[in-house]
């Protein structure tokens, strides 16, 4: 843990802070239909076209079961969408590398996991997905589940603002005026800063450089059928092969990457997502995908505050997510620093920390940094492979995930995601002070204690009962401890890790992963992907239903008397039910994982 | 009912004219913005060597084993630095493969390098990095590799670390991100090529 | 009844909750309380498994751990009988009174026949006479008597209840003293206040109040969730080659759910019940106790809530040239035929301070008294040639003759103006000065107003009198607000208002003009000795009639969320100390490497379980009295209530079983019981 990573810390929080308040105010225009902004001349009229296409008068509000339907109905038209184009990429255009159709299996997992704004990937992008289905059919999904979830969030918001009101905003016109005025400005100039960073953005063929030094490997030997040649016991024969140049895949990257890390969608271009040097070339890129992530989420803490007229519990909620963000870095971070005594005793300069899967322009403290980042929200992109972290270093992300992505957390999904956890706080600590709870002047009464207790379930339902069916299942892990098994690349407690947080990161819709599961198969393709649908849309429903409830209810006058939502106290309380009623779920879970191989680690267990 | 009729026909339109500006004039605005302003960096900051070909990218690494060369990080993308198959190995800490390539990997590095068993290996040289792409080896690593490129080239070890030092890639503003040594720019420069 | 408290430990009422416990264990019973239920059916599955012999453990670790987990429903079904129980001892004192009752029915050819009182029917007629129980709740439809009612109030001084006006009602089980009266009866068997309320306390009829179903909704998620926990740690066991013996899971999964609230929830809402009967205060619902919680405006009648019931002299102030004493005993001749309370505090007053012995009608031979009356507003005396007179300043004025000394004007409206009422004193056709009576506010009223606005209750004076007469009263007795000249319904309108601006209101109110106010508040308090109309439209009664009382059921209220939430904050908080005993005992076996995390230090795997399960029984029967009691209420602003709750019951809930659960550790291991 060195000065300078405490110095960039500084800078990163500074940075933050400073984007916070701005884009929180220009937030606050964009999510309000009559809203005005500077960019009204050039996107108005786009506005409005879009609006008469759609035969929608932006005037016009939906209450929540409306709203609803139409994000859900919007939802899996756009989830079709791409799945046909996957399925139909081989005859499609813009297909320079003659990429074959996507499975049905995996263009579900894929379609279902754009949609819901996880981005998990089940593939190898460059050598997957075509030009088309990487700009249409999956960045597509960048902008549009990004712009759901704010929406989303603006409703609840809206929810909590209002009362005695039926409806709580129009869903076509969030979508679009999010889209429009917020996702698409700030996308058009960030790429193009990517790019200045060597971000690639081009629709050439991949390029095939010679190099410097050709070398020899072994590769596994085909026939003409292209199927591999097996020794009579049955293990492929290999063959020399030679290799004198070095292809680089190419194609439109900076574009998507922008909306990428903006909309917390975190889906990578490349299989190596941002630790790929062009999808993440320079630090000051790395810099700046980092703040990417949690400026919307971030800002939009500050668009409750002035929504409700009362910043503080802006800050507050703020306040919160960052206590836990900061506890995050320095763990994750000490734990990498420290490094691997495995390592050590190997020869391995304990000085240099746990570099595996690490890039070295980032470093071991942007690793960790960025770790936590993405995983605190919904993004998922990684700039280093958390599959290969310490056992505790990687605890932080899981936890982050299995927390609800509540921490800043993605786009909306964050702020939508912590406001449940706030109500739930209210609702427990405020019968403490003598009163009905009540969260900003409306009571807290049993069906709105009942649909933030069904996103705590779904929660706990969707990451622990569908990674107990792995466990129990041979598709999800043949073997018992001790052997290496089909659906992971490592065994023991780490095999186990791989699999609690395949299903964490898709149920929260993260869609990072410890890699090393090879989860392209037909059943981890479609639990996962069932995975992201529940923990998504599961989710959202009741969470408009709570909103749709908020907007109908009086207000109650605030006095001293009332509980109050913002200062340190309220951060302290907002802290402890995150952890009290998030944590301790997985604690067990996590105990089995990361924890055991910990302790194993220090005393050189290998498996 | 009526209504969702509605809704799915105003998806259907909205998935259409999202997907136009999107997926078409957006990306299509960045690539005109990039191939304008920054041509060789949308295109990959591709290098050619001296008779005009490419020879690699600035910020993709390339595998070299060969004594004159710096070597880089072992890498998992591929057979090795195959920059259409990025990928790390994924191997958790206290996976026996992970150690064993790693055992393997220092040493080997401390014979290349002639060093005795009480150095200490620095970490990139002997994991791989997350990308199997990483263009960069820690100063410390490089360091540890300039007597034997010096001795092989029969340069001197100061002309060998200014050629380090020439192709010492950041901290960016002196502050964002680790130093790193870019090692295909390092032997292209050994080997005259730029 | 009179407020009879029971201890705690009143062996009278400990004794039989014992027995209700273990009857309480009827699945049946058990399935409202999802939380409880849930341990029933863990505590029934080890018990079956204890025999199987595939537990892998020693039957006398799995005996044990059965048995706890048993003791825990029992522990919470105790809580809930001990409340009962509680409840039980106040409505027997409240029964007794009405068991032996007879009524004199009026029949319909007009005879009398002697019914029990539990056969009366709404309607009915009955003739009481002096030295009977009046057999039900009713209203006197002719004639008028003294009545003790110390039965229900435990006032002892008798009433006067009499047909027509806003004292006509009258409550099954008081005596009546003096005089026959004819009551229709007005609630049948069963339906008056006090079988509503023998209801409530008994737990019986007691149905959740919003809050009890939403905190339930809560407690049943949590419990889902760690059902959840525990089933999938038995499949991940399957992955990691652990094998979990079923006992410990469902020991963890007991320790885990909030059995702590959960055995406690109904308690403390019969308990809240029961400390409101125990200020002779009835409750129509749990609901009601919950809304005076809530309440953030409470409107007080001036007259008996603020002030004592009537003014008193406080001063005379003569004109220059008149002394004190003269003036004193001119007001004091004056007054002697005026029977009125004020007219009696100024002979008070001018015996106490001016020494002038009170004098007695019939020694006054050639007195021609002059009574008050409303009409002359004066009242006063002929006497050895002299005549006296007091009374308002415009009577007096139209008396003297149309003109009063410009000092009588002056002093006049001063008095007014400070909140007092002038009365105007003459002899002989000339004003000598003014009697200063003054509304008296009464004690610590301030002081308890200061509390009030500490907690963000805002109070509002009702009162009928002029805006500056009710200002200075407003200002002297400390109220925020007041209402002057206000008419029934102008109070209501005032609810409405305050209500629309997002306030909840209390009131208290006697009088049938009362009701469509005391109804439309969220909390009204209606007098016992109001009218049926008022009882009826509020949703409680204070027996003592009291409207001071109103700021007690505000604290009752919220003493009874308080206590709520606090043991929800502490049972939820509890969970950490529990995982950091029971998870590393269960993977110890397998992996001895996670020692450390083992942070107590617990003897043995089985020694850690055990211990965490007995901590989660005993904290349950530890908290009973905590839960009847309640939490002490803390007049301070919702804040500082906050942090120190969250102080004592959060942090305290993560740090004491911490503390419990290695003491028990350390007395089992020592004992060998593990």
């Amino acid at each position: 843990m060195t000065a300078n990573g405490w110095i960039q810390f500084a800078l990163y929080v500074a940075a933050l802070l400073l984007v916070t308040k701005p884009l929180g105010l220009y937030l606050l225009r964009v999510l309000d239909a009559r809203g005005k902004t500077f960019l009204d001349p050039i996107m108005r009229p786009i506005e409005r076209l879009t609006y008469k296409l759609l035969c929608v008068d932006p005037e016009e509000e939906q209450d929540w079961k409306r709203y609803t339907a139409a994000m859900l109905i919007f939802s899996f038209v756009t989830m079709l969408f791409t799945y046909a184009i996957l399925r139909l990429q081989d005859v499609l255009w813009l297909n320079p590398q003659k990429m074959a159709a996507v499975s049905e299996h995996l263009s579900f997992n894929t379609a279902a996991s754009f949609t819901t704004n996880t981005n998990w990937q089940s593939y190898v992008g460059e050598s997957t997905m075509s030009y088309l289905s990487q700009m249409v059919g999956l960045a597509s999904h960048n902008f549009l589940s990004a712009a759901v979830g704010i929406s989303i969030a603006a409703a609840l918001v809206r929810g909590i603002a209002r009362h005695s009101s039926k409806t709580i905003g129009n869903f076509w016109v969030d979508l679009t005026r999010v889209t429009y005025y917020l996702l698409l400005p700030i996308c058009s100039i960030y790429a193009v800063v990517l790019v200045s960073q060597g971000m690639i953005q081009n629709f050439k063929p991949y390029d095939t450089v010679s190099l410097t030094e050709p070398f020899t490997t072994q590769v596994p030997k085909v026939d003409d059928k292209g199927n591999p040649v097996l020794d009579p016991a049955g293990k492929p024969v290999m063959e020399d092969k030679k290799i004198d140049t070095q292809t680089i895949a190419q194609g439109p990257m900076a574009s998507q990457i922008a909306i990428k890390m903006l909309g917390t969608n975190g889906g990578g271009y490349a299989n190596a997502n941002a630790a790929h040097p062009y999808e993440n070339p320079t630090p000051l890129s790395n810099f700046l995908q980092m703040l990417s992530i949690f400026a919307i989420p971030s800002a939009l803490t500050y668009y409750l505050g002035r929504m409700v007229k009362n910043q503080g519990h802006g800050w507050a909620v703020w306040s919160a997510m960052f206590v836990v963000f900061l506890t995050g870095v320095l763990v994750s971070w000490h734990y990498e620093a420290a490094g691997n005594p495995m390592m050590h005793q190997l020869g391995v300069d304990p000085a240099s920390g746990n570099m595996e899967g690490k890039e070295v322009r980032f470093g071991i403290f942007n690793s960790a940094l960025f770790a936590t980042i993405t995983t605190d929200a919904s993004c998922g992109a990684v700039n280093s492979m958390h599959d290969s972290f310490t056992p505790l270093g990687g605890l932080v992300p899981l936890l982050n995930i299995e927390l609800g992505e509540v921490i800043f957390g993605g786009v909306g999904a964050g702020l939508y995601g912590m406001l449940v956890f706030v109500v739930l706080a209210v609702f427990i600590a405020g019968l403490m002070v003598g009163r009905t709870p009540e969260f900003l002047g409306k009571k807290i009464e049993p069906y709105d204690v009942k649909m933030a207790s069904f996103v705590i379930l779904v929660l706990g339902f969707s990451i622990l009962g569908f990674s107990a069916w792995a466990c129990m299942n041979k598709w999800g892990a043949p073997d018992a401890m001790g052997a290496l098994t089909d659906g992971t690349n490592n065994s023991g407690p780490h095999g186990f890790s791989e699999i609690l947080y395949a299903y964490s990161s898709c149920t929260g819709n993260n869609g990072s992963a410890f890699a090393g599961i090879g989860a392209n198969t037909p059943w981890y393709n479609a639990t996962l992907g069932l995975a992201t649908l529940f923990g998504r849309f599961a989710m959202i429903v009741p969470i408009l239903a709570l909103a749709g409830s908020l907007a109908r209810k009086k207000r109650v006058a605030s006095s001293a008397g009332t509980f109050p939502v913002s200062g340190p106290l309220f951060t302290t309380l907002l802290v402890g039910t995150v952890l009290l009623v998030g944590a301790l779920t997985f604690f067990p879970a996590l105990s089995l994982g990361p924890i055991i191989e910990h302790f194993m680690m220090h005393a050189g267990n290998q498996f | 009912m009526r209504n969702i009729f509605i809704e799915i026909k105003n998806s259907v339109i909205a998935t259409i004219v999202f997907a136009i500006i999107l997926c078409g004039i957006y990306p299509l605005i960045v690539y005109g913005a990039g191939q304008l302003f920054f041509p060789n960096k949308a295109n990959g900051s591709l290098i050619e060597g001296k008779d005009r070909r490419l020879v690699g990218s600035e910020l993709l690494g390339q595998t070299f084993s060969r004594d004159k060369y710096f070597h880089p990080r072992p890498s998992a993308a591929g057979a090795g630095y195959d920059a259409a198959n990025s990928s790390g190995t994924n191997l958790g800490p206290t996976s026996k493969k992970l150690m064993d390539s790693v055992k393997a990997a220092v040493e080997q590095y401390r014979k290349e390098n002639n060093l005795t068993a009480d150095v200490l290996v620095p970490a990139d040289a002997v994991t791989s990095s997350g990308s199997g792409l990483d263009p960069h080896i820690s100063v410390k690593n490089a360091e540890l590799q300039v007597p034997r490129v010096a001795k092989t080239r029969g340069l001197s070890e100061d002309n060998v670390r200014d050629l380090v030092k020439q192709n010492t890639d950041g901290p960016q503003f002196g502050i964002l991100g680790d130093p790193g040594v870019n090692v295909l720019k390092l032997n292209l420069a050994l080997d005259g090529e730029r | 009844m009179a407020a009879k408290t029971h201890s705690i430990f009143d062996p009278t009422i400990i004794v039989p909750a014992i027995g209700e416990a273990f009857k309480k264990l009827n699945p049946l019973h058990m399935v409202g309380n999802p939380v409880m239920f849930v341990t029933e059916v863990g505590a029934a599955i080890t018990t079956v498994l204890m025999f199987t012999g595939t537990e892998g453990a020693s039957f006398g670790f799995l005996l044990q751990v059965t048995l706890w987990l048993w003791f825990t429903v029992v522990f919470a079904n105790f809580a809930e009988a001990m409340a009962e129980g509680r409840g039980k001892a106040q409505a027997d004192s409240l029964r007794k009174a009405r068991t032996q009752t007879f009524g004199q029915r009026l029949t319909s050819s007009g005879g009398l026949e002697q019914v029990p009182a539990d056969q009366l029917r709404k309607e009915d007629v009955v003739i009481v006479k002096a030295g009977e129980l009046i057999p039900g709740d009713g209203e006197i439809i002719e004639g008028a008597a003294t009545v003790d009612e110390s039965a229900i109030t435990g006032e002892s001084a008798p009433v006067v209840r009499e047909a027509g006006g806003d004292r006509s009602a009258v409550t099954g089980g008081t005596r009546v003293l003096s005089d026959i009266i004819r009551i229709r009866i007005t609630s049948n068997p069963g339906e008056t206040f006090l079988d509503r309320m023998i209801g409530l306390v008994e737990g019986a009829k007691r149905q959740k109040t919003p809050n009890e179903i939403a905190l339930t909704i809560l407690l049943s998620a949590l419990t889902i969730i760690f059902l959840i926990v525990l089933i999938s740690l038995k499949a991940y066991g399957i992955y990691v080659g652990v094998t979990f013996s079923i006992t410990v899971l469902v020991a963890l999964l007991v320790c885990l759910i909030p059995t702590t609230i959960g055995g406690l929830l109904s308690a403390i809402g019969i308990a809240g019940i029961d400390r409101l009967v125990q200020k002779n205060v009835l409750a129509m619902s749990g609901r009601a106790v919950e809304a005076a919680g809530d309440v953030d405006v409470l409107l007080l009648d001036k007259t008996g809530t603020i002030t004592l019931g009537n003014r008193q002299a406080a001063a005379f102030v003569p004109i220059p040239g008149v002394s004190e004493q003269e003036l004193a005993e001119a007001a004091q001749l004056s007054s002697l035929a005026d029977e009125t309370p004020e007219g009696r505090s100024i002979v008070v007053l001018a015996k106490q301070k001016y020494g002038i012995r009170g004098r007695e009608l019939h020694e006054m031979l050639n007195a021609k008294f002059v009574p008050f009356s409303a009409h002359t507003r004066m009242s006063g005396v002929d006497y050895n040639g002299e005549s006296y007179r007091k009374g308002a300043a415009g009577a007096i004025r139209d008396w003297v003759g149309g003109q009063l000394p410009k000092e009588i004007e002056n002093e006049v409206e001063a008095i007014s103006n400070h909140g007092g009422t002038p009365l105007v004193v003459a002899m002989k056709n000339k004003a000598l000065g003014v009697i200063y009576l003054k509304d008296i506010v009464k004690g610590g009223l301030s002081e308890r107003f200061e509390r009030f606005r500490a907690i963000g209750i805002r109070t509002v004076m009702i009162t009928g009198d002029n805006p500056l007469t009710a200002a200075a009263i407003a200002k002297e007795a400390g109220v925020d607000d007041f209402l002057a000249q206000a008419t029934p319904e102008d109070k209501l309108a005032l609810i409405r208002k305050e209500q629309e601006a997002g306030h909840l209101v209390a009131m208290t109110g006697d009088g049938t003009n009362d009701a469509p106010a005391l109804a439309q508040a969220d909390v009204g308090v209606a007098m016992n000795t109001g009218t049926q109309a008022a009882k009826e439209a509020g949703n409680m009664i204070d027996l003592d009639s009291n409207p001071t009382k109103l700021l007690e059921v505000v604290e009752i209220g919220k003493q009874l969320l308080i206590t709520r939430g606090a043991l929800t904050t502490f049972s939820i908080a509890n969970d950490v100390a529990k995982y950091f005993a029971i998870i590393p005992a269960m993977l110890l076996g397998t992996f001895p490497l996670i020692a450390p995390l083992n942070v107590m230090r617990l003897q043995s795997p089985t020694s850690a379980i055990l211990s965490a399960v007995i901590f989660n029984a005993l904290v349950i029967i530890a908290l009973v009295p905590l839960a009847l009691r309640g939490v002490k209420f803390r007049p301070l602003g919702a804040a500082r209530i906050l942090r120190r709750n969250l102080l004592i019951y959060g942090l305290g809930g993560i740090l004491i079983p911490f503390i419990g659960i290695k003491i028990i550790d350390m007395i089992i291991t020592a004992v060998q019981l593990a």
